[in-house]
């Protein structure tokens, strides 16, 4: 049951872009298509699934016992920079065509504020493992459905005629503010 | 002179670059939260590009990223370590977005695209200038936001609570604010070109 619970709240109620603000980058970067919108998802899911798992053992059985809390912050960033080159590395020697389809977007991953995000959450959250992994997978999910959501409106978008000043990000702005407001009829449900 | 004017408005890492969109939106909702994110990021710049500055020789060109991010994350657990002493309420209020400034795009863009090409002193002046035109851009739509959605300016009351329209302090309003913020910035530059 609290798995379901996380799972809702972290894809509908809590959603990782439109109302906690995380990975606005990307989400207003790479959602021109729905194409590229799909592999940026799918990249987002496999390496914050990842992170999270590594993060949150290194924070239980390094940072944690020698009371070395203050070191998070740099201690994260460098597994996850790190992380995100091996899993380059790997997957372009395992499967190329999984390489061809998510590889130009793993190096953008590091920066992207939703993995830190996810990875400092769990944390201040309590959660234990399982409930840190099902956390990480719903909210990959969530931002994926944003993401996908928001391109179908965008490529839609492209062909209508808009006001000068609001040409380009104004207009993407307001397009995701209005998709925001959608989310928030889930607010209550968890 | 000119290095600051430009991080204040040629290049306005808010309205005219479109970085750092994360904590702009989520930290907003009012004037003097958006101005604190706004003035730790501007620490975390000027450290960071006077740093990254002096070690521009030392650090190999090919692991320059994670250096760089090191250096930044530093900064950043400093700015964390002081406001967690000092302004608990305001370290709570802010929350994760305080660790966060290490993903900020700006702080990595400033570092690759100026501090490692510049020397010390014109690094520190831009840091100054990006990090002062990102404070002006958060207080900005901290103010708008809060005075829209709670009638209330810098914490002082303008007209009653009843009024405001809530949706400016929830998620869609930051959006929404911000989208016509850009666009008024869009149009006062193109009406002075």
């Amino acid at each position: 049951m609290t798995f379901i619970l996380i799972f809702i709240s972290a894809v509908f109620v809590n959603n990782i872009v439109l109302s906690q603000f995380l990975g606005i980058c990307p989400f207003l970067g790479v959602s021109k298509k729905i194409e590229t919108a799909l592999g940026m998802s799918g990249a987002v899911a496999f390496v914050m699934t990842i992170a999270t798992i590594f993060t949150y053992i290194i924070q239980k059985t390094v940072l944690d016992p020698f009371n070395i809390g203050f070191l998070q912050t740099i201690t994260y960033i460098l597994i996850i920079a790190a992380l995100v080159q091996m899993v380059e590395i790997i997957m372009k020697k395992v499967s190329p065509p999984l390489y061809q389809a998510l590889g130009v977007f793993l190096p953008l991953i590091t920066t992207n504020c939703t993995i830190l995000g996810v990875a400092l959450l769990v944390i201040k959250k309590d959660f234990n493992l399982i409930e840190s992994v099902v956390f990480a997978i719903s909210t990959a999910i969530g931002f994926g459905l944003a993401l996908i959501l928001f391109a179908g409106i965008r490529e839609q978008l492209s062909m209508v005629k808009v006001p000068k000043a609001l040409e380009g990000a104004p207009i993407s702005l307001i397009t995701a503010g209005l998709l925001a407001m959608a989310f928030m009829g889930f607010a209550g449900m968890v | 002179m000119k290095i600051i004017l430009n991080g204040l408005v040629t290049e306005n890492p808010t309205f005219v670059l479109i970085l750092g969109m994360c904590p702009t939106l989520a930290t907003t909702s009012s004037a003097v939260n958006g101005m604190s994110m706004g003035l730790a990021t501007l620490f975390v710049l000027i450290g960071s590009n006077m740093v990254i500055a002096l070690l521009k020789n030392v650090i190999p060109d090919q692991v320059r990223i994670p250096a760089y991010v090191v250096v930044i994350a530093t900064f950043v657990s400093v700015v964390e370590m002081t406001m967690q002493a000092y302004l608990p309420a305001l370290y709570e209020s802010l929350g994760i977005f305080i660790p966060l400034i290490v993903v900020n795009c700006i702080v990595l863009g400033r570092a690759e695209a100026f501090a490692a090409k510049n020397t010390v002193f014109d690094s520190f002046l831009d840091g100054l200038g990006i990090g002062l035109g990102f404070t002006f851009a958060l207080t900005l739509l901290g103010a708008i936001r809060e005075l829209l959605g709670t009638g209330k300016s810098f914490g002082h009351i303008i007209f009653p609570e009843e009024y405001g329209m809530l949706i400016f302090v929830l998620a869609p309003g930051a959006f929404i604010a911000l989208g016509y913020l850009i666009a008024v910035f869009n149009k006062l530059r193109a009406a002075n070109r």
